[in-house]
C-alpha cells in the first residue's frame, strides 16, 4: 500500500518536473521577445481555467484530445506505433459530417448520432488493417506504414468533402451543417456536450482493458516482448491487427465527436493536427490511461487559455508548439537522469526503493536474478 | 490527350517536378545515412523548418544565396545536435525525441517569424539559374533539366557520392555495421556512438539543406510550417531507397513531379483536384508493400539504442 502511495506520489513528480521547466524555459522565451511571461501564465490560468466560460471551453476541447489519447494508449501498450492518428480522424470526422445530414432527415437525431459514431469508428479501425497486417505477418515497420495511410486519408476526407459530402451552398467547400440542436444534447446547464463523457468512459474503459482484462495482457506482452509473445501460445498476427484496430476506432471516433460536439460540418482542408499534439501527453503519463486522462484536461487548459493568452500578448498561438515540445524534451531528459542515477531514490526506505526500481536498470539487468532468487541464496551460502 | 506531349506540360512537369523535389530528396539521402546507422530521425520535419528559417534571414539580409543555404546547413545541423545528444549518446526514445524536435521547430520558426516578418512579410528575388550551354537547346529536356539553380546538381551529384561511400569506403561500411550489428563495429574498434553522431549531423545538415532550398529556390520567403509534412515523405523515400542512395532520386522525384501535375495540367486546361494526385504516390508506395511485402526492409538496430555488453 505504502509503495503503491509512493510509486503515485513519484509519477506525478516525474510528469510535473518537465512541466513546470517546460513552463520557465517558455517563459524565459516570452521574455527574450519581450512579453511578460508572468501575465502571459497569468492570462493563461484565468482563461482556461478560472473563468466558467473558458473552463468549458477547455473541457470542450478535451473531448477528442481524450478519446485519441485512448486509442494510441492501446497502440503504444502493444508497442506498435500509431503515428497515423490524423488521417484515422479527419476519416472519421468526414464520414460523420458527410453522412449526418441524411440520416437526420431519414432517421431522427439520436440514430444519426449512433449510426455516424459507429461508421466512424469502423472507419477508423478499418484504416489500420493494411499497416497492422504488413506488420504482423511481415514485420513492415508501421511507422512509414501508418504515416503513409495517414496521408492518404487525409486526402480522401477532402475528395469526398470537396465531391459527394459537399453542400450545394457556395463559398468554401464543405459539408451541410448540422443544426446545435441536433448535436449532442450538453450536458445540464453547460456548454459541454455528450463527447466529453463518451471520451472519459473511453478512456477509462481502455485503463481496465489495459490492466486488468486478459486482452490487455496479452498486448502488453506483445508489447514488451513479441518473441516471448510467440512461445507464450499468443498469436502476434491477430493481437497486431486487434491492438490496431481498437486504436485506430477510438481514434476515428474522436473525429466524430469533434464534428457531432464542435464543428458541426466539415471544411474542406480541416486538420487541427491533434495527433502529434496528444502523442507528447501520452508519454508524459507514461502510457497511463488516468495519467493521461488528467495530462490532456490540463493540456486543454493550456491550449484554450494560451491562445486566448497569445492573443492578448499579441504573440502567434503557435508557441503552445514549443511548450509542448519542450515538455516532452524535458520529460526524456528527467526519466533518463532518474534511471541512471536512481533520482528520488534516497528518500524511500530501501526495501520499498527495491521494489520501485525499474527491472532494466543498469547492473539489475546484467544479473538477471529474480528477487525471490537472492534471498534464497543468502539462505544457502549460511 | 496529345495536348499531354505538348512542350508546355512536359517542360512545367519535368521543371515543376524537380523543383519540388529537391527538399524531399536533400532530406530522405541525409535520413537515408542516419538510417543506415541505426538512428530514425523522425524529427527530420524539424530540421528542415529550422533550415529553411535561418536560411532565409541569412539569405534575405545578407542577400546571398549561397549564404543562404549554407545558414540553412548550420541549423539543420544543429538541431540535430540536441538528436544526437539525447538519442545517441544518452539513449533516449528516438521517436519521442524526434516528434519534441518537430514541435519545438514548428513553435519556434512561426513564433520568430511572427516577431520579426509578420508584417514586413518579405521576400527574395528569384532565384539564379544556372544555365548549361548546349544541353539546355535540347527541346523539352533542355528547358526543364539544364537551366535549374545550381544546387539541384549538387544534390543529384551528391546522391550518388553518398551512394559510393556508403558501398565502397570504410566510413561507409562502419556506417553501415552500426545500424546493422552495433557490438561488431564496437569490437572491431570504432566507435558506434561517433558513427551514429556524424550520421545524425548528416541528417540534420541536409535536412537544414532541404528546409533551405524550400524557402531560398521554391518559394521565396518563409511561411510557418512551410514543410507541411516533407520530412515525413522524405522518412518514407529514405525507408523505401533501403540503403541504396541513388534511388532516392527517383523517389524524390516521383513524389515531386506528382505535387508538381496538377499545375502542369491546368497549363493544358485539365482540372483535376490536387487531392487526388497528392494521394497517388503514397498509395503506389502501399500497394507496392502490399504486393511485395518482404522483410528486413530497414537496418535491424534501427531506432534501437546501442548499450555495450548487453544483449
Amino acid at each position: 500500500m505504502r509503495a503503491r502511495a509512493l510509486r503515485l506520489g513519484e509519477a506525478t513528480l516525474v510528469a510535473a518536473i518537465p512541466i513546470v521547466l517546460a513552463l520557465v524555459a517558455n517563459g524565459i522565451l516570452l521574455a527574450a521577445l519581450g512579453r511578460d511571461p508572468f501575465a502571459f501564465y497569468g492570462d493563461m490560468f484565468e482563461r482556461g481555467l478560472i473563468e466558467w466560460q473558458g473552463f468549458q471551453e477547455s473541457i470542450i476541447r478535451s473531448a477528442p484530445l481524450l478519446l485519441i489519447a485512448a486509442g494510441l494508449i492501446v497502440a503504444f501498450r502493444a508497442n506498435l506505433w500509431n503515428l497515423g492518428a490524423d488521417g484515422q480522424f479527419l476519416l472519421g470526422a468526414a464520414l460523420t459530417a458527410g453522412l449526418a445530414p441524411s440520416l437526420l432527415e431519414s432517421l431522427g437525431v439520436w440514430p444519426m448520432l449512433l449510426i455516424t459514431m459507429a461508421v466512424a469508428a469502423v472507419a477508423g479501425g478499418a484504416w489500420t488493417l493494411i499497416p497492422a497486417i504488413l506488420r504482423g505477418r511481415y514485420g513492415v515497420n508501421e511507422i512509414i506504414t501508418t504515416l503513409m495511410m495517414s496521408f492518404i486519408g487525409i486526402g480522401v476526407a477532402n475528395v469526398l468533402v470537396k465531391g459527394p459530402f459537399k453542400t450545394d451552398v457556395g463559398g468554401v467547400a464543405r459539408t451541410d451543417v448540422v443544426a446545435f440542436d441536433e448535436r449532442f444534447p450538453l450536458l445540464f446547464d453547460t456548454r459541454i456536450h455528450l463527447g466529453f463523457v463518451i471520451a472519459v468512459v473511453a478512456i477509462l474503459a481502455v485503463h481496465v482493458l489495459m490492466t486488468r482484462t486478459s486482452l490487455g495482457l496479452r498486448l502488453r506482452v506483445l508489447g514488451a516482448n513479441p518473441r516471448a509473445a510467440l512461445h507464450a501460445g499468443l498469436r502476434p498476427v491477430r493481437l497486431t491487427v486487434l491492438a490496431f484496430a481498437i486504436s485506430g476506432a477510438l481514434i476515428g471516433l474522436s473525429g466524430s465527436v469533434e464534428i457531432l460536439g464542435v464543428q458541426g460540418s466539415f471544411r474542406a482542408d480541416f486538420n487541427p493536427a491533434y495527433g502529434l499534439l496528444v502523442i507528447p501527453l501520452v508519454f508524459l503519463a507514461r502510457l497511463n490511461a488516468i495519467g493521461s486522462l488528467v495530462l490532456v484536461i490540463a493540456f486543454s487548459v493550456i491550449q484554450i487559455g494560451g491562445e486566448s493568452a497569445a492573443r492578448q500578448a499579441e504573440v502567434t498561438s503557435d508557441i503552445l508548439f514549443v511548450l509542448v515540445g519542450l515538455m516532452l524534451l524535458f520529460m526524456a531528459v528527467i526519466e533518463y537522469l532518474r534511471v541512471r542515477l536512481g533520482l528520488g531514490m534516497r528518500f524511500v526506505p530501501p526495501e520499498v526503493a527495491e521494489r520501485l526500481r525499474p527491472p532494466s536498470g543498469e547492473g539489475g539487468a546484467a544479473t538477471g536474478e529474480p528477487r525471490p532468487a537472492i534471498g534464497a541464496g543468502e539462505v544457502g551460502s549460511r | 490527350m496529345s495536348d499531354l506531349l505538348s512542350q508546355d506540360f512536359l517542360v512545367a512537369l519535368i521543371s515543376g517536378g524537380l523543383v519540388a523535389a529537391m527538399p524531399l530528396l536533400f532530406a530522405s539521402l541525409g535520413e537515408l545515412v542516419s538510417e543506415q546507422a541505426g538512428v530514425l530521425n523522425v524529427g527530420l520535419e524539424g530540421y528542415m523548418l529550422f533550415g529553411a528559417y535561418l536560411a532565409f534571414v541569412v539569405a534575405y539580409n545578407t542577400g546571398s544565396e549561397w549564404l543562404g543555404l549554407l545558414a540553412g546547413i548550420v541549423a539543420g545541423a544543429a538541431a540535430s545536435v540536441i538528436m544526437a545528444m539525447l538519442c545517441v549518446r544518452l539513449n533516449l526514445d528516438q521517436i519521442v525525441i524526434g516528434i519534441a524536435i518537430i514541435l519545438v521547430a514548428e513553435g519556434a520558426t512561426s513564433l520568430l517569424h511572427d516577431a520579426r516578418y509578420a508584417e514586413s512579410r518579405p521576400s527574395l528575388g528569384s532565384p539564379s539559374e544556372l544555365e548549361i550551354p548546349l544541353l539546355k537547346e535540347i527541346p523539352v529536356l533542355g528547358e526543364s533539366l539544364f537551366s535549374q539553380h545550381a544546387i539541384v546538381y549538387v544534390g543529384i551529384a551528391l546522391a550518388f557520392v553518398i551512394g559510393w561511400m556508403l558501398r565502397r569506403t570504410s566510413a561507409g561500411l562502419s556506417v553501415r555495421a552500426a545500424g546493422e550489428r552495433p557490438e561488431a563495429l564496437d569490437a572491431a574498434g570504432v566507435s558506434v556512438t561517433a558513427t551514429r553522431t556524424w550520421a545524425t549531423l548528416c541528417a540534420g545538415a541536409l535536412g537544414g539543406l532541404g528546409g533551405a532550398y524550400l524557402t531560398i529556390v521554391g518559394a521565396g520567403s518563409f511561411t510557418p510550417f512551410i514543410t507541411q509534412g516533407a520530412g515525413f515523405i522524405a522518412i518514407v523515400i529514405a525507408m523505401l531507397s533501403r540503403g541504396t542512395a541513388p534511388w532516392t532520386i527517383v523517389g524524390a522525384v516521383l513524389f515531386g513531379m506528382s505535387l508538381s501535375i496538377a499545375t502542369a495540367l491546368q497549363l493544358i486546361g485539365v482540372e483535376i483536384q490536387t487531392d487526388y494526385v497528392q494521394m497517388l504516390p503514397f498509395i503506389a508506395v502501399i500497394v507496392v508493400l502490399v504486393l511485395f511485402a518482404r522483410r528486413s526492409y530497414l537496418p535491424s538496430a534501427l531506432a534501437l539504442p546501442y548499450v555495450r555488453g548487453e544483449k
